[in-house]
């Protein structure tokens, strides 16, 4: 593992916004002790000047002082203001996943992290990545409440049950570092837990292609949805399809049945495999049986991922699985390419 | 008041006080005196504050090491759920309210009792079912969910003793609200003639604060728990997305209330500090009316910033941007309160005896707890922090090292009022002393384990974070000694302490001006209050020169 820093007691930083949040640190320590010293040393040279030399001696009496209240009002005032408006910006940074990350898969389940790359690689309790690329990772939970968080990156995001949280980070130093659940998950939390690889890319590459296990999300998905679960009986057939259609709609807003709309992003499409009632698209019967029950959270992902695939000119956020669409033959040398193509950003 | 008088008063004395006023076991269990309840609180709020802090000193020995050794997960899980369940909700809430809220308010402002004797003595019973069910259901196996019982864990997947402690928690709410009742009431009605607002002791004040706190925000948590308990029994999707719910509903719930419920905690004991500052600077506290006040503007703010629990859950980060503003304006009563009661050692007549040891230690370990709470209120560098350490050392800080530290000085400087006995000033100084050295060997490291990224409620840990684990659980021993040694010598005074007299600090306050311990009714007549809060001098109209030559002869 490798320090980046020569003050001990202090966490490696490794992510592209980890010295903001370090500087966050410093300027709070900085005025912590900037409030400090003065009232210690206050309370310690009253203490010593003023002790008592009369017993139940009855000193001058002092009311207060306007002036002073409203002094010490607001010098703290203005500055938790500015220790809000530093956190403000870096929150952004932090929770704000930019449009050209590689998307990676992350599922919390009691007690591992199931993990699956564009690839389809997969790894459990691991996560391998390259230095200097933006990774965003798409979260959810097959049981309970769960955290995925890794100290060097200084950042960390709840797993939510039932809907998807997002992180990003753009690892800027390669090495092992922890990763951690921290949220409390039951028996064996506190084993919950195992390690980021920050690989140089070619390595990256390496490991990715040499690994090569099963299908891509976007393969398995159609898969499922061609073969599995039926969904293409009545999502595809043309302008006779009985369910609604899914080509080119990632992203874009969708007209509902009694007038709203939304857009049909992936929170949209999980919902409407899981309660395929609640956001009916205009024009259609509310005849979908529910998939509650009978898909896994990773086969979730998948069908998302498929109809992501299907909409290759999305707005936003889909540009990674785009390419992977059309890699049904041989996803090993797809990755490298892949990769390429996001460094030139 | 005659020297006479204050002899012959004094527990073991001629008259009757509230002590030896009945001695049958039934006198004290049907009692509607506020100070025998008081001291039935004590006596139990004491006995689950050591039981919690046995778990903590299991917690802090598992943890000396990175494996985990000493326990089983399963019940490392269990333990520190206890500890936390205990410890909070049977003895943070209720500790400076019950007892000595119960004790010294109506004292305080002149009043025979509280306004509603037999609903207090109520709230007394309710605690105790809901303390007996919390306990049963450890005898059963414990609970392993942490305090806070998040969803869908709590409701679906542990297989521990869940309602059974929801059950205690909310029954004892219930306590909670009746007392924070009746304190508003007796505020507001029972005052003695001539004891307007502003000439309320802070104690009161503080406790005025807390009390709308407990009224408005208890019911929260018992809704809480009992949807909760109707998704647990019923499977109604409340909480739970597999059939419908939404788990971040219930942190939501959970954190309007909890959040105000640190504000429980650590009012009685700002009010608590100001008493002690004031009394032993022999001062008006500086900035009275700016104190009374930050306490209602804590209270009122302390209800609009639950969602600060909640900055990574997923949440949307607007919400995030309002909850951190809201959570950085309550730094500002805080800092307010900090700054006067060090003005209020400005050209004062400073003595250290054991209570004034305590509200210093109070002043420093609450600036640290303070501080620290503007790390976590900051959104982006909480995403860091939180559920780590750093989060365990701050609201220890705020928590302990605030309501505890407080709660201990208080007991201190009214011992001589509640029991008529002084302790030992010397065992007193080396306890005050110990606890704060070894509370601040304890969490301090917790800090830097926290920015180095190790999660809270871990039984196992990576061995990068033992050393300072070693400092932290070293601290505990230190402060567990500093925590026990009251119990001896605070015992040891009631038979065998120097008979302390009606006003041994010389203080105008009400409660001083009647006998120790006080007679049932606490006052012989309805006294009429002349003067203000802390005016320690001739405006008092105590004989401070008689107290002075008694000093000097017993010298």
């Amino acid at each position: 593992m490798q320090s980046t820093t020569w003050i001990p007691f202090f966490p490696e930083a490794a992510s592209s916004f980890a010295w903001q949040v370090d500087l966050l640190y410093f300027y709070l320590i900085a005025v912590s002790v900037a409030f400090s010293i003065p009232i210690v040393v206050a309370i310690f040279f009253f203490a010593i000047r003023y002790r008592e030399v009369e017993k139940f001696a009855t000193p001058d009496e002092m009311h207060g002082s306007m002036v002073l209240e409203t002094v010490w009002s607001i010098i703290p005032f203005v500055v938790s203001m500015t220790i809000f408006l530093g956190g403000a910006i870096v929150y952004f940074n932090q929770y704000e996943p930019p449009d050209d990350a590689m998307e990676i898969f992350v599922v919390g389940k009691q007690w591992m992290w199931k993990v699956q790359h564009q690839t389809g690689q997969r790894e459990i309790n691991e996560l391998h990545v390259p230095v200097g690329k933006k990774i965003k990772l798409t979260m959810t939970t097959e049981d309970v409440l769960h955290d995925f968080f890794v100290p060097a990156f200084r950042t960390k995001i709840d797993a939510v049950p039932g809907r998807y949280t997002y992180l990003w980070f753009e690892p800027t130093v390669t090495g092992k570092f922890h990763l951690f659940c921290a949220e409390y998950c039951g028996l064996n939390h506190s084993g919950m837990g195992g390690s980021v690889y920050v690989m140089e890319q070619r390595d990256f590459d390496n490991w990715l292609s040499g690994n090569v296990a099963g299908q891509t999300p976007v393969e398995q998905g159609k898969d499922l949805f061609m073969n599995k679960l039926g969904c293409a009986s009545c999502h595809t057939g043309g302008p006779a399809q009985r369910g609604a259609k899914l080509e080119g709609i990632f992203n874009h807003e969708v007209k509902l049945v009694g007038g709203q709309t939304v857009t049909a992003d992936d929170q949209y499409i999980r919902n409407s495999i899981l309660n395929p009632t609640s956001q009916i698209v205009d024009g259609f019967q509310p005849i979908m049986p529910t998939f509650k029950g009978q898909v896994t959270e990773e086969q979730l992902n998948a069908l998302v991922a498929y109809i992501k695939s299907l909409s290759p000119n999305a707005p936003a956020a889909s540009a990674p699985a785009a390419p992977a669409a059309g890699a049904n033959t041989d996803s090993a040398n797809k990755a490298p390419a892949r990769s390429a193509a996001n460094s030139s950003k | 008041m005659s020297a006479e008088e204050t002899i012959t008063s004094g527990y073991g004395g001629t008259k009757l006080n509230y002590l030896t006023n009945g001695t049958t076991l039934k006198s004290w269990l049907l009692t509607k005196d506020h100070k025998r309840i008081a001291i039935m609180y004590l006596i139990t709020v004491s006995l689950f504050f050591m039981m919690g802090g046995l778990y903590a000193a299991a917690i802090r020995l598992e943890l000396l090491t990175p494996n985990s050794d000493l326990f089983q997960t399963a019940t490392y899980n269990k333990v520190f759920t206890q500890h936390g369940v205990l410890m909070i909700f049977f003895f943070l809430l209720p500790a400076i309210p019950a007892v000595l809220g119960n004790f010294l308010l109506p004292l305080m402002i002149g009043a025979k009792d509280l306004a509603l004797p037999r609903i207090n003595l109520l709230s007394l019973y309710i605690y105790w079912i809901g303390g007996v069910l919390a306990l049963w259901a450890l005898m059963q196996g414990g609970v392993d969910t942490g305090w806070t019982f998040y969803t869908p864990y709590s409701t679906t997947f542990s297989n521990s003793y869940v309602m059974l402690v929801g059950l205690g928690v909310f029954i004892n709410g219930f306590s909670s609200i009746l007392t924070g009742l009746n304190f508003i009431v007796t505020i507001h009605t029972m005052r003695a003639p001539g004891m307007t607002w502003f000439r309320l002791p802070l104690f009161v004040w503080a406790h005025y604060a807390v009390s709308l706190v407990m009224i408005l925000g208890t019911p929260v948590v018992a809704i809480t728990i009992l949807l909760l308990a109707i998704e647990r029994v019923a499977h109604v999707g409340i909480f739970d997305p597999a059939i419908g719910g939404d788990p971040i509903l219930f942190q939501h719930l959970f954190w309007f209330y909890s959040h105000p419920a640190v504000y429980i905690m650590i009012l009685p004991g700002m009010g608590v500090v100001s008493e002690l500052i004031s009394n032993f600077a022999r001062k008006k506290i500086f900035g009275y009316e700016f104190i009374a006040f930050s306490s209602i503007a804590i209270a009122v703010f302390g209800f609009l910033v639950w969602g600060h629990h909640m900055f990574v859950s997923g949440q949307s980060i607007y919400a995030s941007l309002v909850f951190s503003f809201l959570t950085m304006v309550v730094a500002v009563p805080s800092a307010i309160k900090m700054f006067n009661w060090t003005a209020t050692l400005y050209k004062g007549s400073i003595s250290f005896d054991t209570p004034m040891l305590y509200a210093i230690g109070f002043m420093g370990l609450f600036l640290i707890g303070g501080l620290t709470g503007l790390f976590l209120g900051s959104i982006g560098l909480t995403v860091h922090l939180t559920d780590t350490y750093f989060v365990v050392a701050h609201f220890h800080y705020v928590m302990v090292g605030g309501q505890v530290i407080a709660y201990l000085g208080g007991i201190h400087y009214w011992w001589p009022k509640m029991t008529g006995r002084m302790y030992s000033e010397f065992w007193g100084k080396i306890s005050a002393m110990l606890v704060f050295v070894g509370f601040n060997l304890t969490f301090f490291p917790q800090f830097i384990l926290g920015y180095l990224g190790m999660p809270r409620r871990y039984a196992a840990y990576p061995p990068e974070f033992q050393v300072l684990n070693i400092f932290s659980t070293a601290g505990a021993s230190v402060l567990g000694i500093g925590l026990l040694l009251p119990v001896v010598y605070l015992v040891h005074s009631l038979f065998f302490g120097k008979k302390a007299g009606d006003n041994p600090w010389m203080h105008p306050g009400l409660e001083w001006r009647t006998s120790s311990p006080p007679p049932t009714e606490n006052f012989e007549k309805m006294p009429v209050v002349t003067w203000d809060a802390y005016e320690f001098g001739e405006g008092s109209g105590m004989d401070l020169e008689g107290a002075r030559q008694r000093e000097a002869l017993q010298a």
